[in-house]
């Protein structure tokens, strides 16, 4: 190629503390970025991807040394440029955009002078004439009436406009290289792929080399012209899009390919058995007008009407602010209800006084997103796993028996009982939580994004133990989610939530297929890298 | 496995002990603790004793007195003696025992108190309104006024002293306990407890409370300081401990009318409480560190 290359990593390595669990952050890594060019990185968590966005940039923290290698932007070595230089570098050369629109931008500051302060720094621009280019550069990236715009305080913009200020000012010099670590993570999936559109539009209109880091298949196959994949610090495979993607050579890319769910919902029987769970004209509404302050009032669940039978699993879907977690939150009685009936195999519990609801909590057991924040720190396994039989009277003997049968159900061995939660990893914790879950015998299960912090492969194997739990059992499971793919391979039927309100609800195929509501088309148009199939065609 | 079972609390603790602070912090106020309790044996005379001729004398002055059989002893006034030829050095060694009393138990009672409360306010919402305007309202009150206030109403002593200063400190402890419990309560675990079936009192015991422990450690090392110092302030001004009794505060108060003359009056008690109060904070800081990361970089 007669083009040099944006960036040109060669034999990277970084070295970790002497505490951590591997000697390397990252261990001779090598690949390059063309200008034009999108390149994925993309791994599970530990892998090393962001320390080697970090260390391109020069940002990695104190403690991680780069010991050998080098990163040549445009053919300058990062690593060994002084402070001085990186930051003439940064924001001219190379911009970075990160996955927390919120906490990137400055909250006190307004949007326009953010993207101002890059200009002032490096230009010899006047106010007004940097001005006119923050207005520029927000029509680039499709803000809506810039002139009204650049005057405004990021918190009174939505996430996915905070993430085209963040992009603005990454592009507002026209850097070689734009490296993106994680940009649409923290973004519903309608925004992700407006922004998504907008990187690679930038991408093509300015011929920018982005380096784009992300833990999600779905939006690699939907950006990517060239992917890189890491584990452990390595890279393992290295290739186009379309190879790594639907042709991977190396084992653990097959394993990551085969572990991402597919779009195609399978062929699924209707569920005939006793209805579990059946809710009807629930509302929740939170805020009140105190004596003291008028607050404002959300309704965050509206007329929300959906069963579950034993032996079913019901999805619900929905971006973030859609009322699933408020659904499930209610039929759990963590949260009252405003108003609406709750029955649980025909008894209302809508209503019972917390005296009266505490028989009938152990019939509805929750798994929540965070397995870091699920188990009580301060308490062994074991401690955590028994507290709910004993609270009903199973005495502690049998219920450390039973603790550690569920143990070897969820392929974690009974010894694990005497340690504590730090010493596991995230997937092991979900583990433990499920099995914490069944620990008194419950008929309905609620997931509430119970695999969506876990990396793809074990997410895999989480969902897995779930379905297998649901038939072993014949639970009446609740899944929430906002991953339509997730959705696809383990919902019997689905009921797709916006604002408050079900607009659609039926079974999956139907939905996926047959979509009624414009909001459910919206959706899964909007889903990533819908149209691929992972690893298709290794089989052949 | 050989790290098995390693309680996430014996880890902090290792941590501890190995932190500077805590260990010269930790030294300081264990060397006040031991001249508290040890004062008889650290040469110390009867602090009351008066002895006219020996008035305001210069530290390292020696004399003779007569004991209980007639026996003439020689005696040496280390710190000098006061205008009324009371020994400074033994005043002060006995005053420690003042100090360290009313800075650990203002402590003690503050953090019961606080936390009492503090877990109503973040637990029961309803009644969060009520209590925390009552809090802003105690906050409001200067511990010296209220000091005055209390000494006039009973008498002065060291339980009004003490009673002057945990009404203002109650409010902190009852806000940062509060504020704890209002994160705590939302933790996912928690609320895997409540659809355990757990108890609320059980639940706030076992799960929410031992999460208050580090922050109050810190913050009652803070509050000991803080006592420490009114109580000196309260006795200097003479609303607070008697004057017959050692105590830092006193001693400064006695020499403040010939401070020009006679500096070592005030000197000697200001520097050793100087010295208390850097050790408790260095203590404090150092199990902030150690015990609460999180918390170390907010305050």
């Amino acid at each position: 190629m007669s083009q040099e290359n944006v960036l040109e990593v060669k034999n990277l390595t970084v070295r970790l503390p002497k505490s951590a669990d591997r000697t390397n952050a990252v261990e001779d890594i090598s690949f390059t970025v063309a200008p034009g060019e999108i390149v994925c990185v993309v791994g599970e968590s530990g892998s090393g991807k962001s320390v080697t966005a970090s260390a391109v940039m020069g940002l990695l923290p104190e403690a991680l040394k780069p010991s050998s290698g080098e990163t040549l932007l445009q053919g300058e070595d990062t690593l060994k440029a002084s402070k001085t230089r990186l930051r003439d570098l940064r924001g001219t050369r190379m911009a970075m955009i990160f996955q927390e629109p919120m906490t990137a931008l400055n909250p006190v500051t307004r949007v326009g002078e953010q993207i101002s302060e890059v200009l002032e720094i490096h230009t010899d621009l006047s106010a007004s004439e940097r001005r006119a280019r923050a207005i520029e550069i927000m029509e680039a990236v499709h803000l809506p009436d810039p002139e009204k715009m650049i005057d405004s305080f990021p918190h009174q913009l939505s996430g996915g406009q905070r993430q085209r200020i963040m992009i603005a000012i990454a592009l507002v010099l026209d850097p070689a290289l734009l490296i993106a670590d994680e940009p649409t993570t923290a973004l519903d999936v309608t925004t992700q792929a407006q922004i998504l559109k907008l990187i690679k539009e930038m991408q093509e209109r300015r011929g920018t080399g982005v380096l784009f880091i992300t833990h999600d298949f779905g939006v690699v196959a939907e950006i990517a012209d060239r992917i890189v994949v890491m584990q452990n610090g390595r890279i393992v495979e290295h290739g186009d899009r379309d190879d790594v993607l639907r042709r991977p050579k190396e084992p653990y890319t097959k394993m990551l390919m085969a572990s991402v769910p597919s779009m195609t919902p399978p062929e699924r029987v209707p569920r005939t058995g006793d209805m579990a769970v059946e809710v009807s004209k629930l509302d929740k509404i939170y805020g009140r007008t105190g004596w003291l302050s008028k607050d404002r009032i959300v309704h965050a669940a509206a007329d929300v009407n959906l069963h579950v039978r034993k032996g079913e699993t019901l999805g619900i879907v929905g971006e973030s602010g859609s009322g699933k977690s408020t659904v499930a939150r209610c039929i759990a009685r963590l949260i009252d209800p405003t108003s609406g009936s709750i029955s649980l195999h025909g008894i209302e519990i809508a209503n019972l006084p917390q005296s009266q609801l505490r028989a009938h909590r152990r019939r509805v057991q929750i798994v929540f997103q965070d397995p870091y924040r699920s188990l009580n720190p301060r308490r062994t396994i074991g401690q955590s796993l028994i507290e709910a039989p004993v609270n009903f009277g199973v005495p502690k003997e049998q219920a450390l028996q039973t603790a550690r049968d569920l143990m070897e159900l969820v392929g974690l061995s009974g010894d694990a009982l005497e340690r504590y939660p730090h010493q596991f990893s995230g997937g092991q914790r979900q583990r433990i939580c499920i099995a914490r879950a069944l620990t008194v015998e419950p008929d309905v299960l609620i997931a509430d994004e119970a695999v969506s912090a876990l990396d793809v492969s074990v997410q895999a194997q989480v969902l897995e133990l779930l379905d297998d739990i649901r038939e072993r059992y014949d639970l009446a499971m609740l899944f929430i989610t906002h991953d339509l793919r997730v959705a696809a391979q383990i919902c019997d039927r689905l009921i797709v939530m916006k604002k408050g309100v079900v607009v659609e609800q039926g079974p999956t195929k139907e939905v996926y297929s047959n979509p009624q509501h414009e909001y459910t088309r919206l959706l899964l148009e909007a889903a990533p890298g819908r149209d691929v199939t992972f690893g298709s065609d290794t089989a052949a | 496995m050989s790290t098995a079972s390693i309680s996430p609390g014996r880890q902090t603790l290792w941590r501890m002990m190995r932190n500077p602070s805590v260990i010269i912090g930790g030294a300081l106020v264990l060397a006040v603790v031991l001249m508290g309790l040890l004062a008889p044996l650290l040469g110390a005379r009867d602090p009351a004793d008066i002895s006219p001729k020996d008035r305001n004398k210069a530290p390292g002055y020696e004399t003779t007195v007569r004991d209980s059989s007639g026996q003439k002893v020689p005696v040496v006034y280390r710190l000098g003696s006061d205008t009324l030829g009371r020994d400074v050095y033994s005043r002060i060694i006995y005053g420690a025992r003042i100090s360290l009393i009313v800075g650990v138990s203002v402590a003690a009672i503050s953090i019961v108190i606080g936390m009492a409360i503090g877990v109503l306010a973040g637990y029961v919402r309803w009644l969060d309104g009520i209590i925390m305007r009552v809090m802003d309202g105690l906050m409001a009150i200067p511990a010296i006024l209220l000091a005055i206030a209390v000494v006039s109403l009973f008498s002065a002593g060291l339980t009004s002293v003490i009673i002057a200063i945990v009404v203002p400190e109650v409010p902190r402890v009852v806000r940062l306990v509060r504020s704890i419990v209002l994160s705590i309560r939302e933790e996912p675990y928690v609320e895997a407890a409540i659809t355990a079936g757990t108890r609320t009192p059980v639940l706030l015991v076992r799960h929410i409370l031992p999460n208050t422990i580090a922050p109050l450690i810190v913050q009652g090392t803070f509050i000991v300081a803080s006592a420490i110092i009114v109580e000196a302030i309260l006795s200097f001004l003479g609303i607070g401990i008697p004057p017959e009794i050692p105590t830092w505060g006193n001693i400064m108060a006695e020499g403040r009318s010939v401070f020009q003359l006679y500096p070592h009056n005030i000197f000697y008690p200001g520097l050793v409480l100087a010295l208390t109060v850097l050790a408790v904070n260095m203590l404090g800081d150092g199990l902030r560190d150690t015990l609460d990361p999180r918390f170390a970089k907010r305050l």
